[in-house]
């Protein structure tokens, strides 16, 4: 399997009174239609790593290659033009335009780049709702859907442009328990039928179960075999604001 | 549509009540420079028009714009020769070959002239005396060039052809006078001939020096008065097109040699003045437009704070800084345009109403709609300068929003 993300050696400081390094020295490969997850205590810099991967965000050093392209010689709008092509993103809140349709709100990458004209747009909208089972709420606002139908919608546009790579941030941070199942199963067919990547952060140990391979990360850098939550009982299982970031790595944490 | 015109407008709809009140300072703006615009030009064309009426277009007399060359520089020329106390020649011995000169100048294409002697006479009539303009002119010729006939009140300029001894006076010696048409009175010209002539005609153009001592006789009778005998030392110049005084004039000046003053050259005071109102009107009305462009400033600064959550997901989808940027100067121009276009329709109104607005000017009997202007150029600066305060108003917001980096928002965010 050819690597679709390769990141070498990424810094990402924050200059400063007091200068933070959010991400220290990361180096990692995802395979393409790899469901990656991507684990750590809060503010261990999870979700800025994600921003950096998915050329949110440009590292203080090292490289991110997508699809076998250096992307570290980009300036801003060809980052953007890559991330438009090649990424979808999900984030925790819906993040869809309130004051457009659900399909308007699929349809807008897809408008943006240009590719196809108007009536296959719709129609592609139209297949992308119906893939996630929102088929029916296509004419409604963001705002009449529940968390569970928004964030398929939201699914649903990150594939609008038939992207190599979906990433993820707590996709199902803000859901109950049968809509944050639903959710993963539809990433996880999106790596099995469609051949995308899922790189996905999460705190939810059943998220990380169903993925082929987790990313542990503590402090910006990378932990080998770091399972978190996962390792504990599912009772004890803390939610996201409860893990703080200065707690101590837990045990069995081997660099 | 483009998807920036349609964010735009969803943008601009579901900020109404904010959006309207802009809207409302464009058109009240674009209303008012359209109403005081029309206004004020109105006017100036109003007073340009008279000018033009009441004087000549061109005047040619029989003087040179510059002084003779001295001898004594055309003997060596380029020499470091200085002549002073040069007596200029005094005596005006009038338009040398003026019937040649006045065929050239009748012969350009749209260009009426007639011929005048000018003098100095004293009238007397009835042991009193007034020291008056004599104009010796050719009826005919006069009617084409001046409007003094249409101010003649008793008489007329043709009664002058049918009698060579006649004589036209102003209302208010005649009234001085007590003179009416048919009196007789008599003439004193400066070496003391004199002739007794014969009201035909009394003219009343309303300044009253000009009705007290400018009279007008036979071009033959004054040439042989004022002893000048086949002169003319002025040619009164009327053209088809007035604005084209300059051009004619410089012409008929090159190719004639005696001095040639156009309305415009003659009048130039009172045109930089006209000049001077119209830059300190426009920018007053274009002040309205600036204060206006606040409000649309205000709207989309908002509207880009409410929606950086709305501008970073477009750009972590792939918009670039300038497309954001696009978004919000598009509202700029949407305000703007829908300001023009109503302010021009209220404008439109406001003018018809003061159209319709009578004056009563002091000293004057009939009473005069205010001048409106109605010319198209005022609608295109406008228009230009609404679109213009609203973009620049939409622009710096519209950079802000450009500037937005979608990771800060998100970090923000969760
Ligand atoms: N603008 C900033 N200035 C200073 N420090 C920051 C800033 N943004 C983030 N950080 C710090 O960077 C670190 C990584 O943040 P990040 O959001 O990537 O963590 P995370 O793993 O996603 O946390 P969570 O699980 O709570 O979402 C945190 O310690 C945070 O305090
Ligand atoms: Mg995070």
């Amino acid at each position: 399997m050819s690597a679709v993300i390769v990141a070498e050696h990424l810094l990402r400081r924050l200059e400063g009174e007091v200068p933070v390094t959010l991400i220290d020295d990361v180096s990692l490969s995802i395979d393409r239609g790899e469901f990656v997850c991507v684990m750590g205590p809060s503010g261990s810099g999870k979700s800025s790593l994600l921003y950096l991967l998915g050329l949110l965000d440009i590292p203080t050093a090292g490289r991110i290659l997508l699809d076998g392209e250096d992307t570290s010689r980009y300036q801003e709008d060809e980052l953007a033009n890559r991330r438009l092509e090649k990424l979808g993103f999900v984030f925790q809140f819906h993040f869809l335009l309130a004051e457009f349709t659900v399909l308007e709100n699929v349809v807008l990458p897809m408008r943006r780049l240009g590719r196809l004209d108007e009536a296959a747009q719709r129609a592609r909208g139209s297949e992308l709702l119906e893939r996630l089972g929102v088929a029916d709420q296509g004419g409604k606002r963001p705002s009449q859907l529940s968390g569970g139908q928004r964030q398929r919608v939201a699914i649903a546009r990150a594939l609008a442009n038939d992207p190599l790579v979906v990433l993820a941030d707590e996709p199902t941070g803000n859901l109950d328990s049968a809509a944050a199942a639903n959710v993963r199963e539809i990433l996880r067919t999106l790596t099995r039928d469609l051949g995308k990547t899922v790189v996905a952060v999460t705190h939810d140990a059943a998220f990380a179960a169903a993925a082929d391979r987790c990313i542990g990360l503590v402090d910006g850098r990378i932990r080998a075999g770091w399972q978190g939550p996962a390792a504990r009982p599912a009772s004890a299982s803390p939610g996201p604001a409860s893990v703080s970031p200065d707690a101590p790595a837990p045990a069995g944490d081997v660099p | 549509m483009r998807i920036e015109l349609g964010v735009a407008l969803t943008h601009l709809t579901s900020r109404k009540r904010q959006t309207l009140v802009s809207l409302t300072g464009v058109v009240l703006g674009v209303a008012f420079f359209l109403a005081v615009s029309s206004l004020m030009r109105g006017s100036e064309k109003d007073f340009i028009s008279r000018l033009i009426d009441n004087s000549p277009h061109i005047t040619l007399s029989d003087e040179y714009r510059a002084p003779d060359v001295q001898p004594a520089e055309l003997r060596w020329p380029g020499a470091a020769v200085q002549i002073s106390h040069v007596k200029p020649q005094s005596e005006t011995r009038g338009i040398r070959g003026y019937r040649e000169k006045l065929a050239f100048v009748e012969s350009l294409p749209g260009v009426r002239a007639a011929p005048v002697l000018v003098g100095s006479a004293v009238l007397t009539f009835a042991g009193r005396l007034q020291a008056v303009t004599l104009s010796g002119i050719v009826p005919a010729k006069m009617k084409g060039v001046s409007t003094i006939e249409q101010k003649m009140t008793d008489g007329s300029l043709d009664a002058l052809a049918v009698n060579p001894n006649g004589i036209i006076i102003g209302r208010t010696l005649a009234d001085r006078f007590s003179l009416r048409l048919g009196s007789t009175l008599s003439v004193v010209a400066p070496s003391g001939a004199s002739r007794a002539m014969k009201v035909v005609g009394i003219f009343r153009t309303g300044n009253a020096a000009y009705d007290q001592e400018q009279t007008f006789a036979l071009l033959k009778r004054a040439q042989s008065l004022l002893d000048r005998p086949n002169r003319a030392n002025r040619f009164v110049i009327q053209l088809a097109d007035p604005y084209a005084a300059r051009e004619v004039a410089l012409r008929i000046e090159a190719t004639v040699g005696y001095k040639a003053v156009s309305w415009v050259e003659a009048s130039e005071d009172i045109l930089s003045v006209l000049l001077v109102r119209n830059i300190i009107m426009y920018s007053v009305v274009s002040a309205i437009l600036v204060v206006a462009s606040f409000g649309i400033y205000n709207t989309i600064s908002t509207i880009v704070m409410e929606k950086t959550r709305d501008i970073a997901i477009l750009k972590s989808m792939g918009f670039h800084a300038r497309d954001v940027r696009q978004i919000f100067l598009i509202e700029g121009l949407i305000v703007g345009v829908l300001g023009s276009a109503l302010g021009i329709a209220v404008g439109i109104a406001l003018m018809r109403v003061l159209a319709e607005v009578t004056v009563k000017p002091p000293g004057v009997t009939e009473v005069v709609h205010l001048p409106i202007w109605w010319g198209g150029e005022q609608y295109l600066l406008a228009t230009a300068f609404a679109l213009g305060s609203c973009l620049a108003a939409a622009y710096l917001p519209a950079r802000k929003a450009g500037r937005v980096h979608p990771v800060d928002i998100l970090r923000g965010a969760t």
